[in-house]
């Protein structure tokens, strides 16, 4: 049996079609990531999963439960932190971990360990005395999944769970979440990050209320489909708007301080030595990039905007 | 020298702190922090969680009294002038931006009020506003219903209403999914070109390498301060994530 089993799943709020009919499945012990734009129905499919809404059509099941039916028994096998989740701010660091801790009865042994790991990755130990309401914005997003990882259901679902989170804790973050996989929870999690999706077994690229990809990493970055380069220049957007000008240019995105440029036919070297040219010497190297997942996604949304336009 | 220092030194300066510090109680959220930002430029401001960043944009937008040191902002003191200092700045803060109960409309003539605006100016920036968004379909929909990538474009044009030379930006993109991020950094190099100062937080490294200067605070104190290209000479490392992490994570 599935951790979790999306059958055609739909949800509209008035006239906006949120979800528009999505199969999944979540599979035991796995870690899988859901990523796709802002608006594009992540949140109302995770709520619906850990029985806050239901579905207008279709089902879910969780560890074949059925969540129009068992929502009780569901709520107690399975671990939910909300986007934007806000502690009891009158509360210390140690009291809301503690108020959690007692709340999903964690035994005392395995509590310990458990902070002492938590604590570690948040680095909120210095400040255990501190009320909730006077941590910095990251500080409170880390003391929130703290609380929610103090126990271990057996399926976790985290809404954007590192929003705001520092880049060396998000690493320590995602470390944390391949050990709770390992214990045999199964995870599934959204992210704006990019680089998160490739953590995890497989991904699910949300769009417009439908699933666009799914698959592992490797498997969805093998789907991108034109020869792509990655540009470095002197001035890296003065780069992007000549690029863009160009007939054989498919895309150009800014990736930090380089270009990436896909094109419809791998360019030979007399086209760069042009290019280098008409740039007056901006174009400095360009060398093969193989996809990632966020070209993957650019692309995505490049090319439904253009079927939007083409059906104006 | 070469042309840029040349330009960089009768630049004008926006913003200067000397030995800027903030305790609350015995615990020093900010300690000692000098630095000097130009006008025109786009200053990233990093640094893990609880660094120190939003203590420092609250004391330097004149909504947080500093325990000792000094700074100014636009030539005004921030200890004595704090008024002054928030009718020429934007200020976008990392928890709030926009009233999500009402419309985008009400939301832009709210801010155009609060910056003391006349109705027909109000009324003439809002249009250009929705415009330049890409809201016009939208104006009169609760701010609540819009993606997060298209409110965040908005507060900016909210920030930026009044006119400012400096806006202050507090993790504009955090939770904005790529493609929205993108746009957005289309925006902030479309604010600097009018010759705006634009001071920004984030936790995305490739946002980082668009910033033509970076500073890293580490509790409290400023470690590091140079442009992107520079830092990564100097740390040996080839992109911004490895060098903040480096410099992070002892
Ligand atoms: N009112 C307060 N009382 C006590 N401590 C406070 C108060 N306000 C802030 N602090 C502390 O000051 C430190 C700096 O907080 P600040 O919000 O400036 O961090 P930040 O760099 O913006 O972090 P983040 O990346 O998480 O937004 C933190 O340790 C925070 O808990
Ligand atoms: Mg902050």
């Amino acid at each position: 049996m599935n951790a979790i089993e999306i059958k055609d799943f739909h949800k509209s709020y008035g006239t906006v079609d949120a979800v528009r009919g999505v199969s999944m499945e979540v599979k035991r012990g796995e870690l899988f990531g859901l990523i796709g734009p802002d608006g594009a129905g992540k949140t109302t499919l995770l709520r619906a999963i850990c029985t806050l809404l239901l579905p207008d059509r279709g089902s879910i099941l969780v560890d074949g439960l059925n969540t129009t039916r068992d929502a009780a028994r569901i709520r107690s096998i399975l671990g939910y932190m909300p986007q934007r989740f806000s502690l009891y701010q009158d509360l210390s660091v140690e009291q809301n971990l503690r108020f959690f801790a007692d709340l999903f009865q964690v035994p005392e042994k395995e509590r310990l360990e458990r902070l002492e790991r938590l604590y570690h990755f948040s680095r909120l130990g210095p400040f255990k005395k501190r009320f909730a309401g006077a941590l910095s914005g990251g500080m409170k997003q880390k003391l929130a999944l703290s609380c929610a990882l103090i126990h271990t259901p057996a399926i976790l679902v985290l809404d954007e769970p590192t929003y705001g989170v520092d880049p060396v804790s998000r690493q320590e973050f995602w470390d944390i979440l391949r050990l709770i996989r390992q214990e045999g929870t199964a995870i599934l999690v959204s992210t704006a990050y990019m680089d998160e999706a490739d953590q995890c077994e497989r991904v699910a690229l949300f769009f417009k209320g439908r699933i666009a990809g799914i698959g592992a990493p490797e498997a969805l970055k093998n789907r991108y489909r034109y020869p792509l380069y990655r540009l470095e220049a002197e001035d890296v957007r003065r780069l992007r708007d000549f690029f863009r000008s160009l007939p054989e240019v498919q895309s150009t995105q800014l990736f930090g301080d380089a270009l990436h440029a896909s094109f419809t036919q791998p360019p030979d070297s007399r086209q760069w030595s042009e290019w280098q040219a008409a740039s007056s010497g901006n174009l400095t190297s360009w060398s093969p990039q193989p996809p990632t997942i966020e070209d993957v996604f650019l692309a995505l949304i490049a090319e439904s905007e253009a079927n939007d336009s083409e059906a104006q | 020298m070469t042309m840029n220092d040349a330009k960089q030194m009768t630049r004008q300066i926006s913003v200067k702190t000397a030995d800027l510090t903030r305790r609350f109680g015995k615990f020093t959220a900010v300690d000692r922090v000098s630095i000097e930002v130009y006008q025109g430029e786009i200053f990233g401001f990093l640094g893990a969680n609880g660094a120190g960043k939003t203590t420092m944009i609250r004391m330097l937008c004149g909504l947080l009294a500093p325990s000792e040191g000094s700074g100014s902002v636009a030539g005004y003191d921030i200890y004595r002038q704090s008024e002054a200092i928030k009718r020429r700045i934007g200020y976008m803060s990392q928890k709030f931006s926009l009233y999500d109960d009402l419309t985008i409309s009400e939301n832009i003539e709210f801010y155009g009020g609060v910056y003391g605006l006349s109705r027909a100016l109000i009324r003439e920036r809002k249009e250009a506003l929705i415009r330049q968004v890409g809201l016009e379909a939208f104006a009169d929909k609760l701010t609540r219903e819009l993606p997060l990538g298209f409110k965040q474009r908005l507060a900016l044009g909210c920030a930026l209403l009044h006119d400012p030379p400096i806006v202050f930006l507090d993790e504009p993109t955090s939770g904005v999914d790529p493609e929205a991020r993108r746009g957005f950094w289309d925006l902030i190099y479309q604010t600097v070109a009018l010759g705006k100062t634009v001071f920004v937080t984030t936790h995305f490294m490739d946002e980082a390498e668009y910033c033509h200067r970076v500073s890293i605070m580490r509790e409290g104190k400023l470690i590091a301060l140079d442009t992107p290209a520079k830092l990564k000479q100097q740390y040996g490392r080839s992109n911004m994530q490895d060098v903040f992490v480096a410099l992070v994570k002892e």
